[in-house]
């Protein structure tokens, strides 16, 4: 079996795993790292939104063997130890969360769009195709918004 | 000390140690209490013709029957580290409960809201019907019990200081986690928890602070657990390292109800990378794996034979037509002036976003469970019975799941982890796939509506309801509880529990003279579970439609109608709210239109005004909505915006485009891609939320938001595209491939 070295939250592991394993399934049933969820498997709900040298991406398609030398963050990793990531401080101001489980992916996703865009238009966000079932939009919206104007 | 722990107590046989628990007030380090208390029935306000919702709803009934093991609701703990921690017999599924039950838990002792700690208890088969989150319900039970519970702790605290100190009780406060005596001297509670926990129970007495001295309780507040959700450490059932606990998936038929006949490559797909194991099950082929990746590739591989499924001949066509056969006729003769209208609503997923899923380690002579669980007593009973083993081996413990909408009334998966965990002999990982979630999933059941209403001389004179549905499944147990108190209504008489939940939830809140709302369930074997706000949505949703049809006919305004034939003060005024700051009436561009809707449920009630852009009515998008609720006595404002804002997303997509096809036996859409749930485009850029203040007792508000804005969002497109909006939801197009099946 392959074998392949990357960065996870600024932690180097090393993982004998199929060239085509979903990155997803490394993390998460062979390194224990649980912030990415599973919603589809097939890159459409965004759930496991995470990042791959800074670029969002949804690792329950992109397999194991892109990985290779590369650093992966997932939500465990974005926090600077106990100092949170202003995206992470304006999903608390704006109290985002209500289930919370795609709310890891929501918020990878607008770190990746903000490192791209400052100030992103109601356009730029609307393209967010991160799937929210409790239905925190607006929040989210708002969160994005505060969160640019901190950084 | 001699007295059992109260964790040692839990793990044995649950109904005698319970009271054992309610008797031995656990010694140090920890203050222990077991609440024990009078539950007040609720009373009943009607009006002049009341429907039975108008004299008792359904959380009433939930109350009721609960009654009797109430006392037994919450443990909450006093340790010596300061923390206040509470064992609380719910799900929280994004709802919020936990921050409501921290904040009033924190109110009532004094303490910080961070020293609270709220745990989902496991399944407590000794609260009999008082385990069950459900019916918009939480707050409005718990609301005593909690506060009750508090203050008798907090009673405790002060008489263990003034022991200490030899000062009377009555001059002792408590400020900060503390009692503070006059002279200034401070007793953390942590330090006092041994001496109140030998305190003998028949000295004190404990009352709840008064409303007005609530500084906390009232105020928005942010959820106590969002930290952990926004830092990825909240552990989800699949985020649980259970030793041994492989990840498992089912391979399931290609349509509803279906059964293995043959698995024919069983021994290649056994021989596949990371495949551990193998199993034949009621609902299919179970394969364990290393990790879900190569168990979705074993799944995928599997050539199976399957015997027919239970509705394999049905499709939408055919259940729309035994809908409209099974509808009771309407009998008031349309003499006068009189409107007539039918509705139809499409199956809906609840499509949670985590998935069905359940970790179970079944062993020869128990079963440890951990599962999203809304009816966790059912669950260990169902799966004591599923296992053959007495249901005191079986621990079930609930976990923080990944929203509901319903679906986690059922403990479909924790069941079906429970058989496979035996069947292959080790710990199971379970979870099942979106596209299977969606597609064997429950699901909101499909319904037909006829509505008829007359009037004269700016008089409705009557308002007649035919409601035909699929059956919803009731079978998690509230349908007992509920038919044993609702066939005591005199109003309501011997019906079905189905019956017994439509003539407790749905009515209607206008003067419309002699109203009747009948519902016929027509039984397929589906897979269906009430799914948020259960026939409100549309039952009401249709209602809202026709109240504007009415006032057109009448010629009047939405707004103005729907004052003038409301029943009370607080309901006008959510509704002169939104009017006002939603600016009622303003001009719109061509293609653009305001719509205003209104509910009254479960002791609550709110107005929904929204603005929609309909330049393209195959692409409608709600821009902007102003909602306002009356819940009596709300608790965390914030949380309610949140429900609220929930109900209006769930609004958004239900009635403009989310439904299920159902197909031969099967539905069509299997991803989020197919079933179009909202998405960030879809949601409007302005949203305000107000939340009315403290006028009375704690209503329902869970579900309150969905039939408003169902209302609301299909007015303003009926206004917007001049069309009378009859199907829902509205843009129904198979507009992708479907998955093979």
């Amino acid at each position: 079996m392959p074998r392949y070295t990357f960065s996870v939250n600024g932690r180097t592991v090393t993982v004998n795993a199929p060239a085509d394993l979903p990155l997803l399934w490394v993390l998460r049933d062979r390194l224990g790292v649980t912030g990415p969820k599973y919603g589809c498997g097939i890159d459409v709900c965004k759930a496991c939104t995470s990042h791959l040298d800074g670029k969002a991406i949804n690792p329950c398609v992109v397999p194991v063997s892109e990985a290779q030398g590369r650093e992966v963050t997932t939500i465990e990793g974005l926090a600077d130890g106990d100092r949170l990531h202003p995206v992470q401080e304006a999903w608390l101001e704006q109290d985002v969360a209500q289930c919370g489980y795609c709310q890891p992916g929501q918020i990878m996703a607008a770190v990746a769009l903000l490192n791209e865009t400052r100030n992103p238009t109601d356009a730029q966000i609307d393209a967010i195709e991160n799937v929210c079932r409790c239905g925190t939009y607006f929040r989210i919206r708002e969160a994005i918004k505060r969160a640019a104007a901190k950084m | 000390m001699g007295s059992p722990t109260p964790s040692s107590a839990r793990h044995e046989d649950g109904a005698v140690d319970r009271r054992r628990f309610l008797t031995v007030l656990v010694a140090a380090p920890t203050l222990t209490l077991a609440l024990s208390t009078e539950t007040t029935a609720p009373a009943y306000a009607g009006s002049s013709v009341p429907q039975p919702a108008d004299i008792m709803d359904a959380g009433d009934a939930l109350i009721l029957a609960a009654t009797p093991t109430a006392h037994l609701m919450l443990v909450l703990e006093v340790a010596e580290n300061g923390e206040v921690r509470v064992e609380l017999p719910r799900a929280e599924v994004g709802q919020g409960i936990t921050t409501a039950v921290a904040m009033l838990v924190a109110e009532e002792l004094d303490v910080p809201l961070g020293k609270v700690r709220v745990r989902l208890a496991d399944a407590r088969p000794e609260l009999l019907l008082s385990q069950l989150t459900g019916g918009s319900n939480s707050v409005r039970a718990l609301y005593d019990p909690v506060r009750k519970a508090a203050a008798a702790a907090r009673a405790r605290l002060v008489a263990a200081a003034g022991e200490l100190w030899d000062v009377p009780a009555n001059r002792l406060v408590t400020r900060g986690g503390a009692v503070v005596a006059p002279d200034g001297r401070r007793a953390a509670y942590g330090s006092l928890t041994t001496r109140a926990a030998k305190l003998p129970l028949s000295r004190l007495t404990a009352k709840p602070k008064p409303e007005s001295e609530h500084k906390l309780v009232g105020t928005p507040t942010s959820r106590v657990d969002a930290r952990a959700m926004v830092t990825g450490q909240l552990r989800y059932a699949l985020d649980i390292d259970v030793p041994g606990a492989k990840p498992t998936m089912v391979r399931r038929p290609p349509t509803i109800n279906g059964t293995v006949r043959s698995v024919k490559n069983e021994a290649a797909v056994r021989a596949m990378p990371g495949v551990i194991a193998l199993a034949v099950i009621p609902t299919g082929v179970a394969v364990m794996g290393e990790t879900f990746g190569q168990v979705m590739d074993a799944v995928e591989a599997l050539d199976v034979t399957w015997n027919a499924g239970t509705v394999d001949a049905l499709s939408d066509a055919g259940i729309r037509k035994r809908l409209h056969a099974a509808v009771l006729p309407a009998v008031v003769p349309p003499l006068t002036g009189h409107i007539e209208a039918e509705f139809d609503f499409a199956f809906v997923s609840h499509a949670p976003l985590e998935t069905n899923c359940a970790i179970a380690d079944v062993r020869k002579d128990r079963a440890e469970i951990w599962a999203g669980l809304k009816s966790p007593i059912l669950a260990r009973q169902d799966i004591a019975a599923a296992l053959g083993l007495p249901q005191r081996r079986v621990t079930v413990h609930v976990t923080q799941s990944g929203g509901s909408f319903g679906r986690k009334l059922f403990p479909d998966a924790a069941v079906e982890a429970a058989r496979i965990s035996k069947a292959v002999g080790r710990p199971v990982k379970l979870m099942w796939s979106r596209s299977d979630d969606m597609r064997h999933g429950r699901a909101r059941p499909a319904s037909h509506h006829k509505i008829r209403a007359t009037y004269a001389r700016g008089k409705v004179l009557t308002y007649e309801h035919r409601v035909a549905a699929v059956e919803t499944d009731f079978r998690h147990g509230v349908g007992e509880m509920l038919t044993a108190v609702a066939t005591r209504l005199p109003v309501a008489g011997n019906m079905s529990f189905a019956q017994a939940v439509f003539h407790l939830s749905v009515k209607v809140p206008y003067r419309f003279g002699v109203v009747t709302e009948l519902l016929k369930e027509v039984p397929l074997k589906m897979h269906t579970a009430s799914w948020r706000s259960v026939w409100s949505a549309n039952t009401r949703g249709a209602e809202e439609i026709v109240v504007d049809e009415l006032a057109e006919k009448m010629g009047k305004d939405p707004v103005a109608f729907r004052r003038e034939f409301l029943k009370t003060a607080r309901q006008r005024a959510v509704l002169d709210k939104v009017a006002e700051e939603g600016n009622w009436g303003r001009d719109m561009p061509a293609g653009f239109a305001q719509g205003v809707g209104f509910h009254d449920e479960y002791k609550s009630c709110t107005a929904c005004l929204v603005e929609i852009d309909a330049r393209n009515p195959k692409k409608p998008r709600v821009v902007k909505a102003v909602i306002a609720a009356d819940v009596g006595r709300p608790i965390n404002p914030r949380g309610l915006e949140a429900q609220l804002l929930g109900g209006l997303t769930d609004a958004i997509s239900t009635t403009l485009r989310a439904g299920l096809h159902i197909d031969r036996g099967l539905p069509l859409e299997g991803s989020y891609s197919q079933f179009h749930y909202a998405r960030q485009k879809d949601s409007p850029t302005k949203v305000q939320i107000f939340i009315m203040p403290a006028n009375g007792e704690p209503g329902g508000a869970g579900e309150l938001g969905v039939p408003a804005a169902v209302g609301a969002i299909a007015n303003a497109y009926a206004r917007a595209t001049g069309t009378r909006p009859r199907s829902f939801p509205i843009n129904f197009d198979v507009d992708f491939t479907p998955f093979p099946r």
